[in-house]
């Protein structure tokens, strides 16, 4: 989130769209709640009528997957009626940057694409520089080629009536939401979009929440309070893996894992140091060494010097256009290239998709350990119905994990709030820790290693490792510590000191940290995740922002991109609910993006700090498959024709292919149903944990389809009747849920039906059905790899008898 | 002072945080259930669950309204199961005066199968439930273990939404009152139910025949009851309503 769950209570608009808010977190829904009780208009898009719709002001059903024509379609309203914040967008947006001459979008493709590798060269994607290298602005937006108006020729194809045909929304609905959404482009209005899986498990994902920036920052939106663009994390601690690079393509703290192309630390460097020459532009991720060489020393202590790179040399680097990430993972097992390995919390055998090729998969393996609490059906996957243990080679090693209340440590919630959670118990059994069972392993590892060698010993020797697991420890090392006594200022610093914030990282070896964005959660003050105090000041009263309960990261700001909520001047655009302002040469409030001047001042700064231009970027090339969002079809799609373009799908969407990921052609009168998945309140991802709790189970005990009445009426289908789902990839048992409040929609002059069904039930737990994933597609986004779990093609029909479920 | 539970079903989101912290502070065993087509589970009241999220759902004028009811025992101010137990066995259920709460005891054991029916009978709100492994007759003991140790309830503890409330009556009835007009601005047909005859007052935006069966007050087998049988009940000793 760039903002924290309580800032919702500020919006005068919540835009609830591809998440299921009060279901999955119900908590936000304490705050939207207050929200809605100051007046606020709450609206909730999602294919289905859910218990977040129900206490919206209004529900929209949407074909999933066309979110980018709903959005890009409320985009051009904005531009053509001139809702935008015009003060904003000029100063704080690369609206007025001009683009490099050979950019171009033709036909659903931007320049540069190859279709032989399904990638784009990004070369064009570029702003035109004046002789200082300095960005070249139009503020007047003449310019042909400034992004004010490249963006809107872009949305000009996206009028109401295409975008209701393929969305399958009412245009009457379009505009309510639409209006509604664009009344906060005034400087004290705003709204808050809330979003999770529903937006980013699609072969489109990326640019889902690309749109909300792009909206977002047209409105003038970021940065103010009771606005932002929320993604809502599941587990609390969702935020915490991510920064702490849970991901292949990541090191912690947002830096990139280096590529076999980055030989050297000075390689890595200078490919990842972006360089401005506007001296307004504070460009933050010119400290990327001072972040890298920290994360170095930590690893590897005292062995991390600066004639050996700081052991640069020893991290694995990854070669280009081979994919890494777990969708791939599973089809190399599937494919006999992987022979064992480690997976802790995670129950693929149920949460990926294309449940029968991974459950295969898994038998390829020589060896697996699991860290898990409970069985789930990736530990017992050598014993699932239909296999014979007596076939199956691998060798599995169950580590029993215990619960979150059974040990110490820190969660990041979805507001990127560290909190130290203690020790409610002791461990059931001979249950321990994740954290102790990866120091324990490393432990003898390492061992060995040293005792017997082997062929690159030197990442595992040189290792700075942990004699004993210990929470506290981790957390200061996350912080970071001087590596010998410095000067800083008149400030002096012992070897050993916690590090105060990361402003003091430096990329001499001085100092560690194993993510500098928290940097300043544990300094020389102690562990400030362990605060709880409630002391704010008057001006923080008004927005529910407490600084003193437990530390936010980046230095404890909690709302990012603050100095956008502020005029030029430093005056804030809502007075009444200001995040920070300019009084007497200082900055009160939050914890300001950097301490510099309000922006008009000579020494003052553009506001979007992370950006290498400073600006809010409407355009923005960063991402691999386009600069600005554009509609495509899911792989499996109910539509024949694209009305945007003649790319049907994603054009560099990543589809892992083998024998058993056949996917459907578009329209296929097989599979004329859109299928949906999600979670629910009471059940938890693959359901490992949830199932196994009673009262959870008793509340949600069998896997369900939501139907409508007008799809059962056509299949005969009566509510609680068992019914077979099929795809082209598999078949699954589940309870039909008859109900109004799923509706057939009305898409390119059809009626089209749409059903979902959550995928926590399986067969570990008897009786309850098995994994709905089988039916789901091996296509992910290209910029995240998430898979596409949102949408793909089925049939169903009433089932004679079932073996999944007990009736 | 005597207590009040309000109940504002307009912010419930149905998320059953009350439903499983009822259980988990009861130490109640799951029951098995099954997936019938809908929602709510366990689809009734059991010895093992004293408080159930009921959900209905409705299209009315091409609007779906998804209702939900966290469902309890409304700890009458006479309650007219006291009445009927109090004729067979005296102390099987209790006023306690200080809390307010109608709490059955373990004297309820020793009430006959028709006594117990017959107690169930009269709860216009059909709550009461039968143990038949203990005999025991169940229903929300208020938390009162909770409430003697300075604690909130369960279910309003958990509660993230507002839609769970307990006070002080005088409190409770004020915060109701102002709820409900603020929540007819945007539901004109939100109103309180029977709030001047029980300790545990909803807020319903819809009319309450739409929640479930039971939101109304009624005669098992006879249907709704009107607002002066409710009170005549109220006013009749229970063994005169025998027969």
């Amino acid at each position: 989130m760039t903002q924290h769950w309580i800032d919702i209570k500020n919006a005068d608009v919540v835009l609830i769209m591809g998440s299921n808010a009060a279901e999955h977190h119900p908590i936000s829904f304490k705050w939207v709640l207050k929200a809605k009780d100051a007046g606020a208009t709450v609206i909730h898009v999602d294919p289905k009528f859910s218990r977040t719709s129900a206490r919206s002001d209004f529900h929209v059903p949407l074909r999933s997957g066309t979110d980018i024509a709903f959005l890009g379609g409320m985009m051009k309203y904005i531009l053509e009626k001139e809702l935008y914040f015009k003060d904003y967008v000029r100063d704080y947006t690369n609206a007025s940057f001009i683009v490099s001459e050979g950019f171009s979008f033709k036909d659903g493709l931007f320049s540069g694409y190859d279709p032989a590798t399904r990638t784009y060269d990004r070369k064009t994607w570029v702003f035109d520089k004046d002789e200082n290298g300095v960005v070249l602005k139009d503020k007047t937006y003449q310019h042909p080629r400034c992004v004010f108006q490249l963006l809107k020729k872009h949305y000009d194809r996206y009028d109401v009536g295409t975008v209701s045909a393929i969305t399958g929304v009412s245009k009457e609905n379009l505009l309510k939401v639409w209006d509604a959404v664009a009344a906060t482009g005034k400087p004290d209005k705003a709204a808050t979009m809330m979003y999770a899986l529903g937006w980013t498990q699609h072969s489109v994902g990326v640019q889902n929440i690309r749109c909300a920036g792009i909206i977002q920052l047209l409105l003038g939106n970021v940065g103010v309070a009771g606005g932002g663009i929320n993604a809502l994390r599941g587990e609390p601690n969702v935020q915490g893996s991510t920064d702490h690079a849970l991901l292949y393509d990541s090191l912690p703290g947002y830096n990139p894992v280096p590529v076999a192309a980055w030989a050297t630390l000075a390689d890595y460097l200078k490919a990842n140091t972006p360089a401005s020459k506007d001296t307004k532009s504070v460009n933050w991720w010119q400290n990327r060494p001072k972040y890298v060489v920290s994360l170095l020393k930590s690893w590897y202590g005292d062995a991390a010097t600066a004639e050996n790179e700081f052991g640069y040399g020893w991290v694995p680097k990854i070669e280009p256009n081979v994919e890494y990430a777990s969708l791939f993972m599973f089809d190399k097992m599937y494919k006999g290239k992987i022979k064992g390995g480690f997976i802790y919390g995670h129950n693929p055998a149920m949460s990926m998709p294309n449940s029968h090729k991974i459950r295969k998969a898994l038998t390829n393996l020589d060896w697996l350990v699991i860290g898990e609490a409970h069985e789930t059906e990736t530990c017992a996957f050598w014993r699932q119905p239909g296999f014979d243990p007596k076939n199956v080679k691998t060798e599995v090693f169950m580590l029993p994990s215990c619960q979150r209340g059974e040990k110490d440590g820190t969660t990041s919630n979805s507001g990127r709030w560290h909190m130290w959670h203690y020790k409610g118990y002791e461990p059931m059994g001979v249950s321990k820790p994740m954290g102790w069972m990866v120091v324990e392993i490393t432990k003898r590892v390492k061992a060995l290693y040293e005792k017997e060698g082997g062929a690159f010993p030197a990442p595992i020797q040189n290792l700075d490792w942990y004699k004993e697991y210990d929470a506290d420890l981790v957390a200061r090392k996350i912080n970071g510590q001087f590596t010998r006594d410095v000067t800083i200022g008149d400030k002096q610093y012992k070897k050993g000191d916690q590090v105060p914030a990361f402003p003091m990282l430096a990329a001499d070896g001085s100092t560690t940290s194993m993510c500098w964005v928290y940097a300043g959660s544990y300094g020389p003050g102690g562990n400030l995740t362990k605060r709880r105090d409630h002391a704010q000041t008057p001006m923080q009263a008004k927005i529910g922002l407490y600084p003193n309960y437990s530390w936010a990261w980046p230095v404890n700001r909690r709302i990012i991109y603050n100095r956008a909520s502020v005029d030029v001047n430093g005056k804030p655009f809502n007075p009444a609910k200001a995040v920070i302002a300019w009084e007497d040469g200082k900055w009160v409030g939050d914890v300001p993006d950097g301490p510099a001047a309000p922006m008009a001042d000579p020494k003052g700064v553009y506001p979007f700090i992370m950006q290498t231009e400073g600006h809010g970027q409407l355009f923005g090339p960063g991402r691999v498959d386009g600069p600005f969002p554009e509609h495509y079809e899911p792989a499996e799609t109910p539509v024949t024709v694209n009305p945007f373009s003649a790319q049907m799908s994603n054009p560099c969407m990543k589809v892992a292919e083998s024998d058993m990921d056949a996917l459907a052609k578009p329209g296929d009168p097989r599979f004329p149903i859109v299928l949906t998945t999600y979670s629910m309140t009471e059940h938890w991802c693959g359901g490992g944990d949830t199932r196994n709790t009673p009262p959870l189970l008793e509340a949600e005990p069998q896997l369900y389809i939501e139907i409508s009445q007008e799809l059962a009426k056509e299949k005969g289908i009566k509510n609680g009747d068992p019914v077979v789902i099929e795809s082209l990839r598999g078949k699954v048992e589940a309870i039909a849920m008859v109900t109004v409040r799923m509706t057939p929609l009305q898409v390119a002059g059809k009626t089209l039906h749409l059903v979902g069904m959550p995928f926590c039930f399986g067969w570990t737990t008897p009786g309850v059905g098995d994994a709905t994933n089988r039916l789901t597609v091996s296509v992910a986004d290209p910029n995240t790899r998430i898979p596409e779990y949102k949408a793909c093609l089925v049939n169903l029909r009433k089932a004679d008898k079932v073996t999944e479920l007990y009736r | 002072m005597p207590k009040t539970f309000f109940i504002d079903t307009s912010r419930c989101t149905a998320c059953r945080g009350c439903q499983v912290a009822c259980k988990e502070w009861h130490q109640h065993k799951a029951v098995p259930t099954k997936q019938t087509g809908t929602h709510q589970n366990p689809p009734d009241f059991t010895p093992f669950n004293f408080k159930i999220v009921r959900f209905s759902e409705h299209k009315i004028d091409g609007q779906v309204k998804w209702l939900f009811f966290p469902d309890q025992c409304r700890h009458c101010l006479v309650p007219p199961c006291k009445d009927a137990a109090d004729a067979y066995v005296p102390g099987a259920i209790v006023l306690d005066e200080p809390s307010g709460a109608v709490l059955y005891t373990d004297l309820t054991k020793k009430l006959t199968i028709d006594q117990a029916q017959e107690v169930h009978d009269v709860c216009p709100y059909n709550i009461p439930v039968r143990d038949r492994d203990s005999g025991l007759l169940t229903k929300c003991d208020w938390c009162i273990d909770r409430q003697q140790a300075g604690m909130l309830p369960a279910c309003v503890k958990t509660c993230c939404t507002g839609t769970m409330n307990f006070g002080e009556r005088d409190d409770m009835l004020a915060l109701a009152q102002r709820t409900l007009a603020k929540v007819k601005e945007r539901h004109p047909q939100a109103q309180l139910l029977d709030e001047e005859y029980l300790r545990v007052v909803y807020l319903v935006t819809e009319p309450r025949n739409l929640y479930h069966e039971y939101a109304e007050r009624r005669v098992p087998n006879r249907g709704p009851m009107s607002r002066q049988a409710f009170l005549a009940m109220l006013a009749r000793p229970v063994t005169r309503m025998r027969g």
